[in-house]
C-alpha cells in the first residue's frame, strides 16, 4: 500500500511537473512559430532564442499587483481561476503519455491512471472548466467580463455536444472507453483513417472548446477588450493562462490517443512518438491562429448546431459502414 | 415575464478597435446594437484657431497631425490651397513629384487600414505583411524628407528640398514587387478565406442615397457605386493626364469597401508608374522669392537671398485679400480646405472638412441593429483616423 501510494506521488510530481514545463514552453513556441508565420522573430531578448522568456512572464506575474475590482464578488472572483485551471489539471491523470516501464525492478505506466470510463471522465471533469470561465465573467462586474462569461458558456456548451458524438465513433471500433485500450485497438491502423471525418468534427468543436482562433470569440479582443479576463490580473490571469494552455496539451493528448494510434510508433520510445505527435497537434493549432479570423458570434452557434452537431450525428450513423469496411466487425 | 432592460455599454475612449480616442456609447440588447452615440473631441488640439496664430508657412507641420496615416496628401491639399490663394505656378517636377508621393502615400494608408482592418476580425498575420511593404514606402519618404511619419515634405509653391538620390530605383523596385505581394500575401491568405467573407459580406449595407445625403466621400462613397473621385471630377496636379480608372463597389457592404480600397492601390500603383517614367528635370520649388525659401547656397553667398529668407522665416508673406476652397482626394476621401485671407501674414480664419469626420456620421445608420461583431467590422472598414476627425 505504502508502494502504491509512493509511486502515485512521484507520478504525480513527474508528470505534473513535466506538463508544467511543455506548457511553458508551448507558449514560447507558439509565440516563435507565430512570429516566423508573420515575418518578426518573436521574443528574443531573454536567454538564447528567448528560452528564458516563459521564466520571465512568470516572474513577471508572479510580481505584478493583484487587484480586485471594487463592485466584483469577492469569494467567486478569487475562487474562478481555480475553478478554470483544476479541472484542466485534472484531465491529465488519464492521458497516457507510455506504456508501462520497469524502473528499479518495478512496472510503472507513464500515466496517473487507466480508468476503464476515462473518456467519460474527461467530458465530466472538463465540462465542469465553463464554470470558472462564466463565474469569472459574472462576478468581475464589468460589463466586457460579462459578456465574455455569456459567450463562452454558450460556445462551449453548444461544442461540447458534438465534441462528445464526434468521440462515440471511437468508441465504437475500439469497443471500449478506457484510453489505454483505445491505443491497443489502434494496432492495426490509425483511428484517423477511418474516422477522418469524426477526427474534423472533433478537432474542429476541440478548438473551439480551447477558446482559440477561429472561435476566439470570448477573449476577442478587438470586440471585449479580453472577455471573461478582462479584469483580472497578476497570478489569477496567469491561472486562466495555465488552464488554458492545459488544455490545449490534454485535448492534444486526447487527439493523439484517440485518432494518431497514442504512443505507437516505430524506432522511437513510446514517450517520444507521443510527445512528438502531440506537438504536432499543437503545432497545427497555432498555424490555426496564425492563418484565420474570427467567427462572429451568431455565426459560431449557427455553425455549432447547423453543422458540425448534425455532421457529428451522421458520422455515428456512418461508423457501423466504416466498421464493416476495415473489418471491425 | 421578467421585464428586461438593454444594457448600456460604453466601448473606447480606451479600446484596441476604436482606431484612435473614439468613444460610442451602445445600448445593447444581448449582442445587438439598439442605439449608438459616438462621442468625439477625446484629440481635440484646436487646430484651426492655431492656425489663426500661425503664417501660412508654420501652419504645414500641423497639417502633418490631422490625418497622420496620411500625412503627404494632407500636406498637399494645404499647400495647394495657399498656392490657389497666391496664384503660384508649381513647377512641373513638384507637380508630378507630389502626385507619385501621394499616391504612395495612399497605398501606405490603404496598407495600414487592411492591416487593422484584419485585425479588428481576428486575422493577425495580415498585419505585418502589410506593414512589410508599408515601411517600403515609408523608407522612400525617409529618404526624401528624414520623417516617416509626419513628413512635412511640401512647400508653399512645390517640395522642401529636391527628390534625394536613388528615390526612382527604390519606387521601381517596389512597383516590381508589390503586385505580386498583393496577390499572394493579401489576397490568398485573405479575401479567399470562407470566414472573411461570412463576416464582411452583407454587413454596414448603406445605400447609395444615403451615402450621399450623408456626405460621405472616398472608398466608402464609391463603394455604394458612386463614381466620385476629385482626382477625375476637379483634377489637380494635372490628374487629367494620368491614365487609371476609379474603384467602385455595387453594395456597399464592407466587403465592396475592401474591394475597393485593394483596387485602388492597384490603381495608384499604376499613377505611380506613369508618373515616375515622365518625371521631368528642373526646379523643384517655385521661383517666387516673395514665399518660396532661396537654397541655402544662395542665402551664404548672395545678399537678396538672405534679405528674402530672413523675411520669409520672421514675417511669412502677405497673400492678397479673399477666401478660397480647394479639396484634394486623399486616402479616406474628400479633404478640403477653406482659408480667408484678410491681407496680412496670418490667415483670417483657416477652416478644413476632413472626411473621416463626416463619414463617421454613418456609422449609427450602419451599425445599429448589428451585432457587436459587425460594428467591428464597420469601424474597420469605415478607416477613421481620430486626429482628423477631433483635429
Amino acid at each position: 500500500m505504502t508502494e502504491f501510494v509512493m509511486i502515485m506521488l512521484v507520478k504525480m510530481f513527474v508528470i505534473f511537473g513535466a506538463v508544467m514545463l511543455t506548457m511553458t514552453y508551448i507558449t514560447l513556441a507558439e509565440r516563435k512559430i507565430l512570429g516566423y508565420m508573420q515575418i518578426r522573430p518573436g521574443p528574443n531578448r531573454v536567454g538564447p532564442w528567448g528560452l528564458l522568456q516563459p521564466i520571465a512572464d512568470g516572474i513577471k506575474l508572479f510580481l505584478k499587483e493583484d487587484i480586485i475590482p471594487d463592485k466584483a464578488s469577492k469569494v467567486v472572483f478569487v475562487i474562478a481561476p481555480a475553478m478554470a485551471l483544476i479541472p484542466a489539471v485534472m484531465t491529465l491523470a488519464v492521458i497516457p503519455f507510455g506504456p508501462a516501464v520497469t524502473i528499479m525492478g518495478r512496472q510503472v505506466d507513464i500515466y496517473m491512471a487507466d480508468v476503464n470510463i476515462g473518456i467519460l471522465y474527461i467530458f465530466a471533469v472538463s465540462s465542469i472548466g465553463v464554470y470558472g470561465i462564466v463565474l469569472a465573467g459574472w462576478s468581475s462586474a464589468s460589463k466586457y467580463s460579462l459578456l465574455g462569461g455569456l459567450r463562452s458558456s454558450a460556445q462551449m456548451i453548444s461544442y461540447e455536444l458534438s465534441m462528445g458524438f464526434a468521440l462515440v465513433g471511437v468508441i465504437m471500433m475500439s469497443q471500449s472507453l478506457s484510453m489505454v485500450k483505445i491505443i491497443e485497438a489502434q494496432k492495426g491502423v490509425w483511428f484517423i483513417v477511418p474516422q477522418f471525418f469524426g477526427f474534423i468534427i472533433y478537432i474542429t468543436a476541440a478548438i473551439a472548446e480551447l477558446n482559440r482562433t477561429p472561435f476566439d470569440l470570448p477573449e476577442g479582443e478587438s470586440e471585449l477588450v479580453a472577455g471573461y479576463f478582462t479584469e483580472y490580473s497578476s497570478m489569477k490571469y496567469a491561472m486562466f493562462m495555465l488552464g488554458e494552455y492545459i488544455n490545449i496539451i490534454s485535448v492534444s493528448g486526447i487527439v493523439t490517443t484517440l485518432y494518431l494510434g497514442g504512443w505507437s510508433g516505430p524506432i522511437l520510445p513510446p514517450l517520444a512518438w507521443f510527445m512528438i505527435k502531440l506537438l504536432a497537434v499543437v503545432f497545427f493549432m497555432i498555424w490555426v491562429r496564425a492563418t484565420y479570423p474570427r467567427f462572429r458570434y451568431d455565426q459560431l452557434m449557427t455553425f455549432g448546431w447547423k453543422v458540425l452537431l448534425p455532421a457529428s450525428i451522421a458520422n455515428i450513423l456512418f461508423t457501423p459502414l466504416l466498421m464493416w469496411f476495415f473489418g471491425y466487425l | 415575464m421578467a421585464e428586461t432592460k438593454n444594457m448600456i455599454l460604453n466601448m473606447g475612449p480606451q479600446h484596441p478597435s476604436t482606431h484612435g480616442v473614439l468613444r460610442l456609447i451602445l445600448e445593447l440588447d444581448g449582442e445587438t446594437v439598439v442605439k449608438l452615440t459616438p462621442e468625439i473631441g477625446y484629440l481635440h488640439r484646436g487646430v484651426e484657431k492655431l492656425g489663426e496664430n500661425l503664417t501660412y508657412h508654420q501652419f504645414i507641420p500641423l497639417t502633418d497631425r490631422e490625418d497622420y496615416i496620411a500625412s503627404l496628401s494632407n500636406n498637399l491639399a494645404y499647400c495647394m490651397t495657399v498656392e490657389k490663394l497666391l496664384g503660384l505656378e508649381v513647377p512641373p517636377r513638384a507637380m508630378v513629384a507630389r502626385v507619385l508621393l501621394t499616391e504612395l502615400q495612399r497605398i501606405a494608408s490603404h496598407l495600414i487600414w487592411l492591416g487593422t482592418f484584419g485585425l479588428d476580425i481576428g486575422a493577425m498575420s495580415l498585419f505585418f505583411y502589410c506593414m512589410r511593404e508599408r515601411e517600403q514606402i515609408l523608407d522612400m519618404f525617409e529618404a526624401c524628407a528624414g520623417a516617416r511619419l509626419t513628413i512635412n515634405y511640401f512647400a508653399i509653391g512645390g517640395l522642401r528640398h529636391d527628390l534625394p538620390e536613388g528615390f526612382e530605383t527604390r519606387v521601381r523596385d517596389f512597383i516590381k514587387i508589390f503586385p505580386e505581394r498583393m496577390k499572394n500575401d493579401y489576397e490568398r491568405i485573405f479575401q479567399d478565406n470562407k470566414i472573411v467573407r461570412m463576416r464582411t459580406e452583407g454587413v454596414g449595407i448603406i445605400s447609395k442615397e444615403d451615402a450621399i445625403d450623408l456626405g460621405l466621400s472616398g472608398p466608402l462613397l464609391r463603394a455604394c457605386g458612386v463614381p466620385w473621385d476629385i482626382r477625375k471630377s476637379n483634377p489637380y496636379c494635372g490628374y487629367e493626364t494620368y491614365d487609371f480608372d476609379i474603384a467602385t463597389g455595387k453594395v456597399g457592404d464592407v466587403f465592396d469597401r475592401y474591394l475597393v480600397r485593394m483596387e485602388e492601390m492597384r490603381q495608384s500603383l499604376k499613377i505611380v508608374q506613369q508618373a515616375l517614367d515622365r518625371l521631368p528635370g528642373g526646379a523643384h520649388l517655385a521661383d517666387d522669392p516673395k514665399v518660396c525659401l532661396p537654397p541655402k547656397q544662395k542665402v551664404m553667398t548672395e545678399m537678396e537671398a538672405l534679405i528674402h529668407h530672413f523675411k520669409i522665416v520672421s514675417e511669412g508673406f502677405e497673400p492678397p485679400v479673399g477666401e478660397v476652397y480647394h479639396s484634394i482626394e486623399t486616402p479616406r476621401g474628400e479633404l478640403g480646405f477653406y482659408i480667408v485671407s484678410d491681407g496680412s501674414n496670418k490667415p483670417y480664419r483657416l477652416r478644413f472638412r476632413p472626411p473621416s469626420f463626416v463619414n463617421l456620421e454613418s456609422l449609427a445608420k450602419m451599425s445599429e441593429g448589428k451585432l457587436i461583431g459587425d460594428l467591428i467590422a464597420i469601424i474597420g472598414a469605415l478607416d477613421p483616423v481620430m486626429g482628423e476627425v477631433d483635429r
